[in-house]
């Protein structure tokens, strides 16, 4: 699946493994979290990065205490409805002060793309959308009411705003 | 009113094109009916039963001559000469051509309206009380309020995949006409030690589980509204349920988690809240979309008026509309005039383009260019003097838009049913219009007073069966209509969900039934002054049982 990562394609480097007792020696590996939790000693030991895939039920509060130790945290989307991912994103990013790599993967379309990235995730693991749509969905507005973890400034105060 | 400016209009303007495009890629088969679904369902199209329906956003059932006029040109142009106004003081056009619709919205954009949000599971048109800025009994202007949540939720990122659609209203005054507590959120602005603020309700609703909301605070200074919402929103957006579409909405939530568990939550949320993550909305913006809000520039007049006085005396008809459909104003001499939408044997909520181009003219005229759709699905002339109302009455009249029964059981909140509606179990219309004309008499009806009727085609809802003082919900039983009767039901102050009667009846008793019932209640009040509700109150449903299942 393509991956794209701050609005261009790049090459994927990690594998995600469902089950810690049968890792791969190599490579960069992202787990569920309730296994990063159970097996933390054993999988921050290790000599390559390690990341974390959150599912929509799992409170990103979990991940507190390994935040300076992971590298990518993946959120999943089962079904582009459900959009737990939007608020666990913005939990990470402006609560929890993650700035590390947070990626979106599974049913990740087009145009949720941009309140994706407004959220707080800067990749993206993408069936469909081709590198083009993705980079023009990430520019179809140009204000944004409220504030939100992408940094924008909210028209409230863009208005109060000497330019 | 409030006016776009450079961002607004950009906003709307960019979501033309986007949905353009997105219409596009769906017509040339790029993306799959799916995919498409829930984009058009964040822009108010739905597929419906005959073709597909378009819902344009009318935020806090605001509108001028200008705009209108607008919806007036996309009924004539788009679609077959009328539009319906619906209980979330919106307007739906139910045969516009998808390939249309972003020609619609670029329309609409012109007179700064859009279809954003009209639909999808996120948060809806806030509603408000359609006296708004005119009433007596407020306490403030309830609509820059509405306006500021308008903005902040319009393509939240964080809130456009919610469990289920969310929907708040605002009110600010003591008698509710918004129907705050059968909203998810229902807001109640209040004023304490000179600051404004907020009662925030939470988990109202109807639908198939009709629970009326729990207050989780008392008062929210208006400063930190909106950080407020924002951790309601998370709450629900994290913990609301999603394995079960009809136990989504936050009702549940709120009522499987219990309402003091759930305020904790939220207080817990809003407390975690760092000021990094604060709105920060300045007091200027605050003051500055107030400022589009300031009332009109009244003339100075007497609370009375010789023209009105005289044209009552000299035109039956023009007394009886004046003294069914007027609302007290807070300024003397003048008054809010209702446009009932519910002509005998109509269709609840249509207006023709004819008649909104007559009702521009009317607002622009006499209505200092003010004009509101109420949830009742009527249309508010708020501000007249009482000097001109015998000619705004003429010029409905003759638009066929006179009929004097604001309020009173003809006046009933109907949904479109299975004449339009893929849900529908049952059709409301005709039910509607079989009671319309069994109190037809206008000495009958005003005689009865002030009753809500309110008929859903299925327990969705969308007719607000439950809070009807006689509420009427179409159910199937093996492929026939039957339908079931509540008393007791109301949207108001001291909101409560009807108690249903009995069992079903069928379609031809229904009228009958309803004729049964306000008979009962006229032999029973204890004055013409106990209203429907208030005997329903105070005697309970039994009599009004007996009096239609006794013959069984």
């Amino acid at each position: 699946m393509p991956l794209i990562k701050n609005g261009v394609e790049v090459e994927d480097t990690w594998t995600f493994s469902e089950d810690v007792s049968n890792l791969p020696s190599s490579g960069c590996i992202t787990v569920p979290l309730a296994q990063l939790t159970d097996y933390a000693d054993t999988l921050l030991s290790r000599n390559q990065q390690i990341g974390v895939r959150l599912s929509p039920a799992d409170d990103p509060h979990t991940l507190q205490p390994y935040l300076d130790r992971i590298s990518l945290i993946e959120i999943d989307f089962p079904k582009y409805t459900d959009g737990r991912g939007y608020s666990q994103a913005q939990l990470l990013r402006r609560r929890l002060g993650y700035t590390g790599e947070l990626r979106a993967v599974g049913h990740v379309l087009r145009d949720q793309i941009l309140y994706m990235n407004r959220s707080g995730f800067d990749a993206y693991q993408t069936a469909r959308a081709d590198l083009a749509n993705v980079v023009q969905a990430l520019k179809e507005y140009s204000a944004f009411y409220q504030p939100a973890a992408d940094g924008h400034s909210s028209v409230f105060s863009r208005r109060h705003t000497k330019a | 009113m409030y006016r776009y400016d450079e961002f607004d209009a950009q906003i709307v303007k960019e979501r033309v094109d986007q949905f353009r495009g997105q219409v596009e890629r769906r017509l040339s088969g790029e993306i799959l009916e799916d995919e498409f679904k829930p984009l058009r369902l964040q822009n108010g199209v739905y597929l419906q039963l005959h073709a597909y329906m378009l819902r344009v956003a009318i935020p806090y059932g605001q509108l001028n001559a200008a705009r209108m006029r607008k919806l007036a040109k996309i009924a004539r142009d788009y679609d077959r000469g009328y539009g319906h106004m619906t209980t979330r003081q919106n307007i739906q056009y139910n045969w516009v051509a998808l390939k249309d619709i972003p020609d619609v919205l670029e329309e609409l954009a012109e007179v700064e309206m859009h279809a954003i949000q009209t639909s999808g599971n996120c948060i809806r048109n806030v509603t408000s009380d359609h006296f708004a800025g005119a009433t007596k009994d407020e306490i403030m202007d309830p609509r820059p309020w509405c306006e500021i949540i308008r903005q902040w939720s319009t393509f939240h990122p964080e809130f456009a995949f919610l469990p289920r659609k969310f929907k708040i209203a605002v009110t600010a005054a003591e008698h509710d006409r918004a129907a705050i507590r059968v909203h998810d959120i229902g807001l109640h602005m209040r004023e304490r030690d000179g600051v404004v603020g907020f009662e925030v309700h939470v988990g109202g609703g109807q639908g198939r589980t009709p629970i009326i909301a729990a207050m989780v605070n008392e008062f929210v200074p208006e400063t930190e509204i909106l950080d407020y919402l924002e951790a309601i929103m998370r709450v629900y957006n994290r913990f609301g349920r999603r394995d079960n579409k009809y136990k989504a909405r936050i009702k549940i939530l709120v009522s499987e988690t219990g309402a003091e568990e759930f305020t904790r939550l939220v207080e817990e949320e809003y407390a975690a809240q760092q000021e990094s993550e604060k709105i920060a909305l300045p007091q200027a913006e605050i003051d500055r979309i107030n400022a589009y809000f300031a009332p009109p520039e009244f003339a100075e007049k007497p609370e009375t008026s010789d023209a009105f006085e005289r044209a009552k005396a000299a035109d039956p008809a023009f007394a009886n509309w004046a003294k069914v459909n007027l609302h007290p104003h807070k300024v003397a001499g003048y008054t809010s005039v209702t446009i009932s939408l519910k002509p005998i044997a109509g269709l609840a909520g249509d207006a023709t383009d004819g008649q909104m181009a007559v009702m521009a003219h009317l607002a622009e005229t006499y209505g200092f260019d003010d004009i509101r759709v109420t949830h009742a699905q009527n249309v508010v002339l708020p501000h007249v003097a009482l000097d001109d109302l015998y000619d705004v009455y003429r010029e409905l009249d003759a638009a066929g838009l006179a009929t004097a029964n604001e309020s009173l059981i003809t006046d009933m909140i109907v949904c479109p049913g299975l004449d339009y509606c893929n849900l529908a179990n049952a059709r409301s219309i005709p039910v509607g219009q079989e009671i319309q004309k069994v109190f037809a008499d206008p000495a009958y009806e005003q005689d009865i007073g002030k009753l809500h009727v309110n008929i859903s085609g299925c327990i969705n809802a969308c007719g607000h069966h439950h809070v009807g003082h006689i509420g009427i919900l179409g159910v199937d039983r093996k492929g026939e209509e039957y339908y079931q009767i509540s008393l007791g039901g109301r949207a108001d102050e001291k909101a409560a969900v009807g108690q249903i009667i009995g069992k079903a009846l069928r379609h031809e008793e229904v009228p009958g039934a309803v004729k049964t019932i306000v008979d009962t209640y006229r032999d029973l009040r204890i004055s013409a002054d106990e209203k429907f509700i208030d005997a329903v109150e105070r005697l309970g449903v039994e009599p009004f049982q007996e009096a239609i299942y006794a013959a069984d």
